[in-house]
């Protein structure tokens, strides 16, 4: 019957002995009670509740608020005093667990299969909980993940996974949920060419090229859309079968579009076969904000810290799109797609989107309850809301500003993860190589 | 009927060409004296001089007489030209007429690709294959006939010849456009030296770059004169010799650019030459700096056609640099004698050359002379050729090189009719020569009955007959032969087909009438068309787009000056021994900071209110790539003879962007695609100066170098290029080191012996005479000497390691490693040995060698005492290194005022700059950044970034641009769409 009360010291210590990654291990199921106290929480639909309490059991939230009590008895609490509490950031759109080193080391990668019609392949199967990637991406908060499969122009069933278990069974979060098309390009650029003469009554190669790609994707979901009609086939057809859930909304399709008349040839997909769609990528979309919320089609942002698309652009156009889709009203959610900090900057792309227009709540929204809804799992995460699973984070300060968005604490579904990973690892042991520790 | 004339016009030029002695005759010698007389014309002799009612005679090819008085020989056949002009006919110094085109430009440099190290040419060549100074268009020109007679269709009579492939082109040959033999044709065999920045079809690796070219063309300039000595180790090379042999020719550089055309004549002047410079088109742009080049330029006017802006997703992607290029390309030439420069234009660059007339006439109409526009076609190029004496006006002793035409031959409405070449007749409009567009009266003659009609012939092709009503003819004239058809009557199904001559305005001939008799006809000219309403009168362009600097999105109506400015009451982040002072004043002068306190008074200073604010130094980047045209030699694993600062691009948007978040000095780094990289460039990001004007002036100079997979091409598909193991690198380093002593050694050697030769000094002799002097080894021997700086890409523990033992070994340090992502695995050694290290906050992972890469690395190496600098290497990220040095403090706790310092006063220092900038201390340049909030926040944005005390950053000014530049395209867009449309409804009603 004794109070567990854990400090950041105590923490921190605990895992001082591992040197290397392959002492870092899932934290085991945690079936009892859990509180954090005296904390500022951001719910993540928008709300903050100051000097509130959580209370979590079997690793659901089960209550939040100014008032709830914590009883006396055998329970772990988590002070959280002066701390800003958040929902556990979820990655949108990542190869984590897939790709591990970008180039030169082949063996290490599993991300892009051959073939452009790979409806059927399925990434929650390559994906690789050793990867020294995901701890670091725990360190900084995230705690869960869309695993995309690349390649080819239909690449595959996505699925969700949370960043703290010992095989790809354990870490599946939400399976096959999301259908990943890549859109043929329709433009090219006419800046590098300016002398170029286009004849308006000609189509430009690349753009029948796009059009006949298109008709070709399309034909696929009609032809999928019947075959699926019946279900006894004399011989099966893996990719008809691998897109189902999207005629029943329980799959959505993820296209990969970047330009307007790629995400336009995207409504379609709305219009003629009911899906829900999400675009991926949706450097444009501010241009077509109000057309997107129209059609209810949500968009996920790649990357805030890109360069303008072109020379003429406001220079400071990547950083508010954020803000212009807010304003439309339109469904949206950030990424951190940075090759070179493998994506653990997701915290900070939504910063930046705090500094040009969203509040800091609403970009909060958008790497967390946001990303729930797009990819199919706001019933269970997302946001600090009762009955759904404890994924939540402690942050010494704003986690959105890199000067104070330092993470203390994580839970996934009420365990408390470990945060040490590898480059924590390597810190302290040249710490106590210089003596400096 | 009609081909059989033709073929009977064309051969009959072919029966009068003139014979070589030495060819022997198959048949009947047919020598003819050639001579013809031009009477009554206008006579254009060059542009200052006109008569009227004047006569030429030409005799065998060249002119005997010119004037209004002058004896017509009486065995000349004699041609009246009433109400006509000859004027001589144009010469195109830049052409390849005749001469083979390289069959397909070499793929662009692929970096997996692998190397061709040497030249694919056998024989006793130099060693790159794109130093092709021994070709030599006049042993490989042959007439062309298709060619030549559409450059004559519009004035050509001459035109400069040169094989346009590769750096070194060879020699140029000029020649006339007359269908003959080469032999004649050929007025000087080797008349210019050309060269360029492109290596065409040459597929040697070396140069992958622009500054590779340039340095190759440096080195070629040494290693030609070194090879005058006749060394021995060199043997015979027949490229070098052929270098040597045409420099005294006028030299011709092509560099399509305009800053290209300052590179071309950066290196002229280095090596004591001034190219004629081939320039691009967009010169107009900085005209004040091609002035300077104090150098004649070869003009095209490929002017731009209007591009489709309809589809509003594909315009976005039309950059407005571009749109306003389309504008004002055609002002390019009138901006050159604006200036006071000389030219020449050529028909080079156009993708239709037809159009040649039509955009001299619309230059004219931006503003370009007559007059200009005809020297630049002949006076100008026959003197820079020393072919005046031959062709470009109109002289006794001259060739008979002239065009004879209806009015001044730049006017919309002068037909061109012949084009004599060397006192060969070529026809381009023959059967216009004779006006008979006008009003005829028609008489159709049967044996039964005699009609008459009214017929307006509008042109060769278009006539109608005008009875009660207008009736559609077949018409057709080519100034002999005529043939009409027609129908008496509207609706009638019955023709009358008439065919005849013309005899000198009498048409006649027979024909069969609607009832299928056969008649006689004759025609007699009445009087001339009554005038069309004349369309839009002939108006000067005023072009609307402004040329700002640089001349694309963000530029500056006017270049900003240096203005006393006093911030009052920011927090001042000093980086230096002051640190961070609240509520202060900060007052620049004259591009300087001269106080920092409180309260300051000036009354000469605009006051900026920093109330709330936070004025830092200016962020320092230590490893940028923006700004340039070119990055890496990757050709070679050594190539420390190419400078960045040979290919800067003021003109890059990331100048500006880069400004927009508080960056003011970037250190432009070679690429790492080799281990011994180029020469580096510090810049200061003044946006808008020119390539000079970006320099940052006194800095020390520095070079990069590179180690690990990069340099040993772990990604390329076949490696053959050495080093592939980190082994091999640093034997690389060594080798060089080894080669950069030795170099020295002989250097010193051979001056010595220059020194106690009998002679004391002796001042004809160089040491370069003796030693050949090798850029390279150059950059090497700086380093030994201490008098230029490495900085170092690296990644593992152990490379970094032996390139500080290399280092050691040859007596210097390494300035700086740079990413240096294990470097906190050996911050004890990098502190021995003295180097600062600049590294990324938190990249790994994204390669083998970056593994162990760890975000605390700047916190350990910090902690241990280096200098850290965090840097870029990415353009996006370089506008928020305010933030990377912020994550310095998240990971391994470094305080906000270290963390600032690592991207302002720590790399000043690394660079050997930190007495000029990197803190807020009186004496140093006025380089600053004023921020909305904490610099260490992502939430701050710089609201102004000074450099030198001028505001090159506003965060208001760059709103109202956003405007200004919406209006402008908007502006421009509308008026592609009308000139579009016009041109499409002209396209339709023409046909």
């Amino acid at each position: 019957m004794k109070k567990v009360l854990i400090s950041i010291i105590i923490i921190t210590s605990a895992a001082m002995q591992a040197w290397s990654q392959d002492d870092i291990y899932p934290a085991p199921e945690y079936k009892g009670l859990l509180f954090i106290t005296n904390a500022t929480v951001h719910v993540g639909n928008g709300e903050v509740f100051n000097n509130a309490t959580i209370a979590i059991d079997n690793g659901k939230i089960k209550q939040v608020g100014v008032s709830v009590p914590v009883p006396a008895d055998d329970v772990k609490v988590i002070n959280a005093a002066g701390k800003q509490v958040y929902p556990g950031l979820i990655l949108p759109d990542c190869d984590l667990g897939l790709k591990e080193i970008a180039t030169g080391v082949r063996g290490s990668n599993d991300y892009r299969e051959l073939g452009d019609n790979n409806a059927d392949i399925r990434s929650i199967v390559a994906y690789n909980t050793d990867s020294k990637i995901i701890n670091t991406l725990k360190a900084n908060g995230i705690l869960l993940a869309d695993i995309v499969p690349q390649g080819g122009t239909i690449s595959g069933a996505s699925s969700v996974v949370q960043l703290d278990a010992w095989n790809w069974e354990d870490a599946a979060y939400s399976i096959d949920g999301g259908i990943h098309v890549n859109m043929p390009s329709f433009s090219e650029p006419l800046s590098q060419n300016p002398a170029q003469v286009q004849n308006n009554s000609v189509i430009p190669e690349h753009m029948k090229q796009a059009i006949e790609k298109t008709a070709e994707i399309k034909s696929f979901f009609m032809q999928a859309r019947a075959y699926l009609q019946d279900n006894n086939h004399d011989h099966v057809n893996l990719k008809f079968e691998a897109v189902k859930g999207l005629y029943n909304k329980t799959q959505k399709l993820f296209l990969h579009a970047n330009e307007v008349k790629q995400m336009l040839a995207g409504i379609d997909f709305v219009k003629e076969f009911g899906f829900d769609v999400v675009i991926a990528g949706g450097r444009d979309s501010w241009l077509i904000a109000d057309l997107l919320k129209q059609n209810n089609i949500a968009v996920i942002l790649q990357a805030e810290h890109h360069l303008p698309d072109t020379e003429d652009d406001d220079i400071d156009q990547p950083y508010k799109t954020p803000a212009i889709l807010q304003k439309a009203g339109v469904l949206f959610a950030l990424n951190d797609d940075a090759s070179t900090p493998r994506y653990r900057n997701l915290a900070f792309n939504a910063g930046t989107a705090a500094a040009y227009g969203l509040t800091s709540e609403e970009a909060l929204s958008a790497i967390t309850l946001n990303a729930a809804k797009i990819l199919g799992i706001a019933d269970k995460t997302g946001s600090i809301e009762v009955g759904k699973d404890a994924n939540i984070i402690i942050s010494e300060g704003d986690i959105l500003d890199m000067k104070s968005s330092k993470v203390l604490y994580a839970f996934i579904q009420g365990r408390m993860v470990n945060l040490k990973n590898k480059q924590t690892q390597l810190y302290d042991k040249y710490m106590y190589k210089y003596g400096l520790k | 009927m009609i081909k059989w004339i033709c073929i009977f016009l064309f051969s009959a030029s072919c029966f009068s060409a003139a014979a070589q002695e030495t060819f022997p005759v198959n048949g009947v010698a047919d020598d003819r004296p050639r001579i013809f007389a031009f009477i009554n014309a206008t006579i254009i002799q060059n542009s200052d001089d006109t008569l009227r009612n004047a006569g030429l005679v030409i005799a065998r090819g060249s002119i005997v007489a010119v004037g209004r008085n002058i004896n017509i020989p009486r065995d000349a056949v004699v041609i009246d030209c009433k109400d006509k002009y000859i004027s001589p006919s144009f010469i195109d110094i830049y052409s390849d007429y005749g001469v083979p085109v390289p069959e397909r430009n070499a793929p662009p440099y692929s970096y997996s690709a692998p190397a061709q190290l040497t030249s694919n040419v056998k024989g006793a060549f130099g060693w790159n294959q794109a130093i092709k100074a021994n070709v030599d268009a006049s042993a490989i020109f042959s007439t062309d006939e298709n060619k030549a007679k559409l450059l004559r269709s519009f004035g050509f009579g001459t035109v400069l010849t040169h094989q346009k492939d590769g750096i070194a082109r060879g020699t140029g040959t000029v020649v006339t456009l007359a269908g003959i033999k080469e032999n004649l044709a050929m007025i000087k065999e080797k008349a210019s030296a050309h060269y360029s920045f492109s290596k065409g079809t040459s597929t040697q690796s070396y140069p992958t770059s622009l500054m590779g070219a340039i340095a190759l063309l440096r080195q070629t300039y040494l290693d030609a004169k070194w090879y005058k000595t006749n060394p021995s180790t060199e043997g015979v090379n027949l490229s070098l010799k052929a270098w040597n042999n045409i420099q005294d020719l006028p030299q011709i550089f092509e560099a399509n650019d305009k800053w290209g055309d300052l590179r071309a004549d950066r290196i002229g002047d280095e090596f004591g030459v001034q190219f004629i410079i081939k320039g691009g088109g967009n010169e107009y742009q900085r005209i004040h700096e091609m002035a300077a080049t104090k150098a004649v330029f070869i003009l095209p006017v490929n002017f731009p056609d209007a591009i489709d802006v309809t589809d509003p997703d594909d315009v976005r992607l039309a950059a407005l640099k571009d749109l306003k290029h389309w504008e004002l390309a055609p002002s390019n030439p009138a901006a050159f004698e604006k200036a006071g420069i000389s030219f020449c234009l050529t028909t080079a660059d156009m993708n239709d050359p037809k159009k040649f007339l039509a955009n001299i006439r619309k230059a004219i109409s931006f503003g370009l002379s007559e007059k200009q526009a005809f020297n630049a076609l002949t006076k100008t190029p026959a003197s820079l050729l020393n072919i005046y004496d031959k062709v470009g006006s109109l002289q006794p002793g001259k060739l008979a090189n002239f065009i004879i035409s209806s009015g001044p031959v730049f006017d919309e409405k002068t037909i061109l009719y012949q084009n004599w070449v060397q006192g060969e007749r070529y026809f381009v409009n023959e059967d216009q020569w004779n006006n008979f567009k006008g009003i005829y009266k028609v008489s159709v003659k049967s044996p039964s009955h005699s009609t008459e009609y009214t017929l307006y012939v509008k042109d060769n092709q278009n006539a109608s007959i005008i009875t009660t009503d207008t009736l559609p003819a077949k018409f057709s004239f080519n100034g002999k032969l005529i043939s009409l058809n027609f129908s008496p009557e509207k609706k009638s199904e019955v023709t009358i087909r008439l065919s005849g001559r013309n005899d000198d305005g009498l048409w006649s001939g027979n024909g069969i009438d609607e009832n299928g008799d056969v008649v006689l006809w004759k025609a007699n000219f009445l009087k001339t068309l009554p005038p069309l309403p004349e369309s839009a009168k002939k108006k000067s362009e005023a072009a609307g787009a402004k040329i700002t600097y640089p001349f694309g999105a963000y530029g500056w109506d006017k270049m900003p000056q240096s203005e006393n400015l006093l911030i009052k009451n920011a927090t001042v982040w000093t980086c230096d021994e002051e640190g961070k002072l609240e509520h202060a004043d900060v007052l620049l002068k004259n591009g300087k900071i001269v106080q920092v306190g409180a309260n300051l008074i000036e009354a000469d200073a605009k006051i900026i209110d920093g109330t709330g604010k936070h004025l830092t130094p200016g962020i320092i980047d230590e490893h940028s790539h923006i700004a340039t045209f070119s990055i890496n030699e990757g050709g070679q694993s050594v190539t420390s003879e190419v400078r960045i600062g040979d290919n800067l691009n003021p003109d890059d948007i990331n100048i500006y962007r880069q400004l927009s978040g508080g960056v003011t000095t970037s250190h432009i780094l070679h690429g790492s695609a080799n281990t011994i990289g180029g020469q580096t460039q510090l810049i200061k990001l003044r946006w808008g100066a020119n390539e000079d004007g970006l320099k940052f002036k006194g800095a020390d100079p520095f070079i990069k170098f590179a180690l690990g997979e990069n340099v040993k091409r772990t990604t390329a598909a076949a490696n053959n290029r050495f080093p592939d193991t980190r082994m091999g690198v640093e034997q690389v380093l060594t080798d060089a080191f080894q080669r950069a002593s030795d170099y020295e050694k002989e250097i010193n050697k051979a001056e010595a012996k220059l020194n106690t030769g009998r002679k004391k000094q002796d001042r004809s002799k160089s040491v370069w005479d003796i030693v050949r002097r090798d850029l390279e080894l150059d950059a090497l021997a700086e380093i030994m000497q201490k008098k230029r700086f490495i900085t170092c890409h690296s990644y593992v523990q152990s490379e970094i390691t032996y390139t500080m033992r290399v280092a050691e070994k040859f007596g210097f340090r390494i300035n700086t490693f740079t990413h240096v992502l294990e470097g906190y695995k050996v911050a004890d050694k990098l502190k021995a040995h003295g180097a600062n290290v600049s590294t990324f906050s938190d990249w790994w992972a994204y390669k083998m060698e970056v593994a162990d890469a760890i975000a605390y690395n700047a916190a350990i190496m910090h902690k241990m005492g280096l200098n850290v600098c965090i840097n870029s290497d990415d353009a996006e990220m370089a506008r928020r290194l305010n933030q990377e040095a912020a994550k310095t403090i998240k990971y391994g706790g470094v305080s906000e005022e270290d963390a600032l310092k690592m991207i302002t006063i720590n790399p000043a220092k690394a660079l050997h700059v930190g007495d000029r900038v990197g803190s807020i201390k009186p004496g140093k340049d006025a380089d600053l950044v004023l921020w909305s909030d904490n610099p260490l926040s992502i939430y701050a944005k710089a609201e102004k970034t000074i450099v030198d005390g001028i505001i090159y950053f506003d965060i208001n000014r760059d709103l109202q641009m956003r405007e200004t530049m919406l209006a402008e395209r908007n502006r421009l867009i509308q008026k592609m769409i009308i000139q579009k449309n016009a041109a499409g409804a002209k396209n339709t009603t023409g046909r």
